[in-house]
Order: C-alpha cells, then structure tokens, then sequence
C-alpha cells in the first residue's frame, strides 16, 4: 500500500484555485479530483472544459469556481480546442506578440467527452504532437445527463440506459480501454490516477504538465449518485477500486510501463463490486466471470512492465 | 455582481464572459447538508487527511491547528467522518 | 504603386490573409475550398507567412481549433464549404455567442444529398441565423479587397464577432481575375493590431462559455443579436476607408442600372455580373429593368433596401437554394419579410436557379424578366418558388 505518511498532506500547497460554492453533489470524488488537479497545476495554466459534470456544476452564470483562464465551447472539441490555445499561444510567442510564459495547457473533460463524442479531436490532437495535458475525469457513464452508460462504463454495470432485465443484466461491453489508445498513439506519457490517492494523483499530473508534447491523465472519478453508494464511501470505492485491480494505477513514460504499486497483492473484485448499488444484481456467475476478465487484464499489463 | 437583483441585456459583459475570478464563493452551499462534521480535538493529530479529501474545500484551519468544517460550503458528505485517520471526526444530524 | 495581375481567386484570397498576417489556420480541405487552403500551407512551409497552421482531423474540429486560437488572442483564419459548413453547425454558432472574431471564407457549394461539389447557396443559408457577419463577394478584386474587412471588422473592439466572406465555389474559388493587391503600407494603415475584448491569460482570468439558466439566457441573445445589429457602423467605416485607399467604395446593397427602375433583379454573389448583362440587354430593348446585388447579409441592410428599391414594382429575387416546404427561397422571404407593411410593397418573385453549379446564361435571366411580365398580367400572384429551368 502506498507508505502512507500521515503528515504528508500538510506538504501539499494549500492554494485552491478551484473555488468552493460549486454546484457537485456531496461526495463527489470528481470535483474532488479537479481540486486535486488544480493544486498540482497551479497559476500558469489555461482550461479548456468540456460539456460535462465539472462545467456545468462550476460555471452556472455569473458563478465560476475557476480562478484560472477557462473556456467551455462544446462536449466533444475539447482535444480541438485546447490544440486552438497551444498553437494560438505558441504563433503568438514565436512572432513576439506575446512574452514566452511556459503555461501549460490543460484540456478537461468526462469519460463521454474523451472516450466517446470527443476520441475524434482527442486523437487529433495526440496525433498532431500539441504540448497539452489532457486529463479525463472518468465517472463511468454519462452523469451529468442521468446517468446513462459510456463506452467507460464497466461490464455489469446498471445505468439509466443499461438497466437490468430479464433479456440483459446492465452493460453488456466491456470498459473501453482509453489509456491503452492514447499510449497508442506514441505520446511522451500516459497515467492513470486516483483521487483516492491523492499525492500520487498530484505527481502524476505535475510530471503530465512538465512533458513536452501531449500527455493524458485518466482519473477514476467516483460517483456517489450514480454508482449508488453513500457520499461518504467515495474514497473508500476509489481505493477498493485500485486494490483489487479494477483500476490499476500505473504510467508509460515514451512507452515503458511503470505500476504504481508493483507488488500489490489483489483483493477479490467482489470486495470492491458489492457495495455498489449499480452492481447490486450480480449473481456469482457475473461475479465469476467480472474476477476473470480482471485478474487477465491485469496479468497483461504486468507483462508490460517486462516489454 | 448583485444575486439580488438580476442584471439586464446591457449589463452584461461581452460574450458573456465572467471575469470575477472564483465569483461561485459567494455561493453558499452549506444550506445543502442535513449532517455536519464534528471534530474531538482531544484525538485530532492535525494530519491533514480530511483537509486533502474535502471535494468542496470546506475543511479549514484553525490558528491551533485543527482542521474544521467551513460550515458556509460544507454539505455534509461525510468523507472527512470516514476518512479520518483516528476516528476523531463525528457527523451529527443538523438541528433546525 | 500596386501591383495587378492574373491570379486565381483561391490564390489571391489566400494571399490576402496572408498579408494581413494571420497567426493560426485550422482548414480541413473540402471542394472548392481546398486551393485556398493549400496555398496557405505553401506560404507557411515557405516562411512567407509566419502562422500555426493546424491541419485538423475534421471541420468540428477545424472551427473548435479557431475558438481556442481566437480566444487567447490570436489573429485566426479558415475557410470551407458545404458539408464542412454542416459539420461545424454547432460551434459555428457558439464562435457568434462567445464573441470570438474569426474570420471564415466560405466556399459556397451545395449541401448533400445528393453530393454535389458544384455551387449554390443552400450551405450558407443553413447558417442564416448563426449570428456572424455575413457578407458575399462578387469577383475577385472584390474577395481580395473583403478578407481584409473581414479581419478589421471581426477584430474591432466595437464589434467583436466572427465574419463570414462567402464566394461562390469554382464560379469564382477557380477562375483566374485580374486582381489589385494592397501594398503592406495600405494592409498596415488599414488593419491594426488583434486586440481582443476577451482574452485567456493566466494574469487576469476570465472564464468562457458558462452554462445560462432560463432567467439569464434572455438577456445573453438579446445583447448578442444588438452586438450584430450595431456592427453595421462599423461596416460601413471599413468599407468607406477601403474606398479611400483604393477608389472601390462598397455598399450593402449595390446596384446596376436600378435607377428609378420598375422592375429589379435581385442576386447574391457572382451570378450578379452575369445578371447585369442581361440587364444590358434588356435596357437596349427598352426595358426598364434593374439590378440589386445584396452584398451585406448579416446584419441585414434594412435602409440601403429601401432606399434602393424606390419606386420598383416587382423584385425578381434569384434564390441559389431551397428553403424546403417554405415560403418561397430563403433570399425572396427575407426581402418579402423586410419589405412587409411598406407603403407601395412591391411584388416578390423567387425564382430559384443555378442549383448545385447548373449554368444559367443571360438568356435565362431575360426568359424569366419575360414570364414575370406575363405573370404580372394575372389576377393571383403566388408566393411559392419557381424552379427555373426544371424539366417536368
């Protein structure tokens, strides 16, 4: 587990530039992640915001939470946009309109926004080498608009559009793989990352911000409302979530895998599925062959480490 | 910008753009919670913990160095409560 | 002294742009657009022109990249056409509401189904309620002289709002005209520097593109559609200057011959030299017949319509696009809905020609003035369309 040292919370800068007053539901480990990422970003960035969770509940006029340049266009241009602001920027300091600042430009948006509507303009953007940080806040399903499933959304998973009957029993496709695609693509670094583990998270996105070219942060985003669990256990999900190999937690710096925790011994995902109300309806089968297909992708990604 | 008074067409800015960083302070959502946070100073040690897990920045520091519930932001969620390293933090029913 | 010569519009058009030294480009190619946007590429890789040039994945994409351009100020360019028009529909739309001054060549081709690569209007009037300066250009002295309004106007503080040069494709994108181009003197004389109104800096952070609830939005469009509505000042400034440096003074509304005329014309576009020679030969015959170009179509130039229409009886209005189970072409509806409740509210004709770059001579033009002639004979004028020169 990681060492954790109690009193290493008080390192961490005490600046919020995401401001309390907005709108998320309590418990939601989402904006609880943004925060995160604000703190390990500082100042001296630029937003670019998908449709999603996070923008609407931060900016519902003449409220914003952000104390930081931000900009929301649309649901799925996100990796477009924040490609607009690097090169604008980067024309812009070449032709001396603009003095060389080193911000660093962020593009954020939901599993939906990255994984889905967006993967178009997300891998153009990867594609055309743009030094962005793009961070996916990954809860899973479409929240924002009640919960209706994602191509993120976990196998069994119930959703507003993947309900369980008698014909199916929640999400029938497996959870797209996002960082394997972005790695795909060649870019300097990958990570996944959990606010459950927040210092790690932290690190994570500040070596995200120092690579030059894109990197891509997927965040396990914890949903209370949606994955029906008490506010007060998005944490304890989160962490469940890594310790049984649902979520493992791991980088690819220029194409080499490094696990966070290498020598972590998985816990049964029944641990981590069971309190869930989204899972509620797992008979053992579904349990059986969930574990399966876990402990097989995780074998695969500790192969990687070894490439 | 007043929340009292709603603006017209011509007060608003181009674009529709806010440029009152973090203007969403003014905005209180302590009014959401029906649980409040308590904290036994006696166990506390300071560690940090519910101040890191706090998705709504609403733990603040005391000049003792206890970390406390902003009650202006707080909701109540509980995370801080389970979080809790020494068990020290209590959620208690908000009375009217 | 300026320097003339041969050029194909496409090129000069770029070359334009070029000189008023855009910062970012973000074009995805689509006929008829794609010589535009590949000459641009040729300056660049040249060094003639210090620009980003961003080779989107898609014209989403194209239109998202100049928002974020445009929004941290940098001065920003595209162009395209048709199916790219629809497929950046959205974001065209919030580029108008989020202010950003983006300037946008339109290469005028008909939208699908059934694909056509060839000219018409329906692209742009699927966009008619966007909120962007709209404006048409004829040929291409006139498509060199508009790309550098359409950087003074979008960026003028005042105003603050994408424009939209729309020329026609390959009628005008693929011909080779004989073109003045600006000294850089002139260029500097006439376009300041891109200061925006709004600009994203971590030194004073703004944040862009909030969600509105209802007892907001209101006043959000009201102040947006004002916005469009004021910046015909500066139009008309600009355009007054462009006259002073060059002696070619453009107005909202031109006109051919349309003195005290009885009967106009009504184009868009390049279709306006070929009406006017029709024109010609009518006025031999002792017609008295007239034509209106309407160059200004967003915001549009209520007064100049007017004030130009006179004492006309009849307005034939030649629509390049269908408005679908409407009344009438989008052009004729519009000059009908403005000409509404005026004394002496002249007849409206819409006749819709030259879909998807089918030709049409002066000869047509002269056959349609004789049929409305006829028309005006009968009792009942209808309203609806005539597809000119459809077979049965």
């Amino acid at each position: 587990m990681e060492p954790l040292n109690v009193y290493a919370s008080r390192l961490v800068t005490k600046k919020e530039h995401f401001t309390p007053g907005h709108k998320a539901c309590q418990g939601c480990a989402e904006a609880l992640a943004v925060r995160l990422v604000s703190k390990a970003l500082g100042k001296n960035v630029i937003v670019a915001n998908a449709t999603g969770c996070m923008e609407v509940i931060s900016t519902t006029y003449p409220h914003t939470s952000w104390e930081v340049p931000w900009m929301h266009v649309a649901f799925e241009n996100t990796g477009a946009v924040i490609s607009g602001i690097e090169g604008g920027v980067k024309a812009l300091v070449r032709k001396g309109k603009l003095p060389e600042r080193n911000t660093v430009f962020v593009g954020m948006g939901g599993d939906g926004a990255t994984c889905d509507i967006g993967f178009q303009a997300l891998s153009g953007a990867f594609e055309r080498g743009h030094d962005i940080v793009y961070v996916c806040f990954d809860n899973e399903a479409y929240m924002n608009t009640g919960i209706q499933r994602s191509s993120s959304t976990p196998f069994g998973a119930k959703t507003t559009t993947t309900p369980d009957g008698v014909k199916t029993h929640g999400e029938v496709h497996w959870k797209k793989n996002m960082p394997k695609i972005a790695v795909a693509h060649n870019i300097p670094y990958v990570a996944t990352a959990c606010p459950s583990y927040p210092l790690d998270l932290i690190r994570k996105v500040e070596k995200a911000a120092k690579m030059k070219g894109p990197a891509y942060v997927h965040i396990l985003s914890v949903c209370p409302t949606g994955w029906r669990i008490p506010t007060k256990d998005a944490i304890w999900i989160g962490r469940l979530a890594v310790e049984t190999g649902v979520f493992p937690l791991y980088e690819v710096t220029d194409g080499k895998y490094d696990l966070t925790f290498p020598d972590l011994e998985l816990k049964p995902v029944k641990e981590y599925l069971s309190p869930q109300g989204r899972f509620k309806h797992f008979t053992p089968g579904l349990y059986e062959v969930f574990q399966k297909q876990v402990t097989e992708n995780y074998e695969k990604l500790k192969s990687r480490i070894y490439l | 910008m007043e929340t009292n008074s709603k603006p017209g067409w011509k007060d608003l800015e181009v674009g529709f753009a806010l440029s009152t960083p973090g203007s969403a302070r003014e905005y209180k959502t302590g009014d959401w919670r029906s649980e409040r946070p308590v904290v036994d100073t006696e166990k506390c040690i300071q560690c940090g913990i519910c101040y890191i897990f706090c998705p709504d920045m609403a733990i603040t520091k005391t000049e003792k160095g206890y970390f406390v519930a902003d009650l202006y932001y707080c909701k109540g969620c509980g995370i801080c409560a389970r979080e809790c390293f020494t068990g020290c933090v209590k959620m208690v029913t908000e009375e009217e | 002294m300026r320097e003339r010569k041969g050029v194909e519009v496409s090129i000069a058009a770029a070359d334009a742009a070029a000189m008023a030294d855009i910062d970012l480009v973000a074009a995805y190619p689509i006929t008829p657009q794609t010589h535009i946007v590949e000459h641009l590429s040729e300056l660049v890789a040249s060094g003639e022109l210090d620009a980003q040039y961003i080779a989107v994945e898609s014209e989403h994409s194209a239109m998202s990249v100049c928002c974020g351009s445009s929004a941290v100020g940098a001065r920003t360019f595209t162009c395209t056409s048709s199916q790219g028009l629809a497929l950046m529909n959205e974001i065209v739309f919030l580029t108008a509401s989020l202010r950003l001054p983006i300037v946008m060549i339109t290469a005028n081709r008909s939208l699908s189904g059934p694909l056509s690569i060839w000219n018409d209007h329906s692209d742009v009037m699927s966009v008619r309620d966007c909120g962007w300066i709209q404006i048409f250009a004829e040929n291409g002295q006139d498509v060199f002289d508009q790309v550098l309004f359409c950087f003074r106007v979008a960026e003028n503080p005042e105003v603050s709002l994408p424009v939209m040069l729309n020329i026609d494709g390959f009628a005008l994108t693929h011909v080779i005209e004989p073109v003045e181009y600006w000294n850089k003197e002139d260029v500097k004389k006439f376009l300041p520097d891109f200061e925006p109104v709004n600009r994203l800096n971590p030194d004073d952070p703004i944040t862009l593109g909030a969600l509105a609830m209802p007892d907001i939005f209101t006043e959000i469009k009201k102040a947006q559609d004002q916005a469009l509505i004021n910046s015909k000042t500066e139009i008309l400034k600009a355009w007054q200057e462009i006259g002073e440096i060059t002696g070619r003074f453009y107005k909202p509304v031109e006109t051919y011959k349309a003195e005290g005329a009885k009967i106009l014309f009504l184009t868009m576009g390049s279709i306006g030299e070929t009406v006017s020679i029709a024109i010609d030969e009518l006025r031999d015959k002792g017609e008295d017949v007239g034509l209106l170009k309407l160059r200004l179509w967003r915001p549009f130039p209520f007064e100049e319509l007017f004030e130009e229409i006179r004492n006309a009886k009849e307005i034939i209005v030649i629509d390049r696009a269908v408005s679908f189970g409407g009344p009438g072409g989008p052009v004729a509806s519009e000059i009908r809905s403005a000409l509404y409740g005026r004394n002496n509210m002249p007849q409206i004709s819409s006749y819709i020609c030259g879909l998807a770059g089918r030709d049409v001579i002066p000869e047509d033009y002269i056959s349609i003035y004789h049929r409305v002639k006829e028309d005006q004979q009968k009792e009942l004028r209808l309203n609806n369309s005539i597809y000119y020169g459809v077979r049965e």
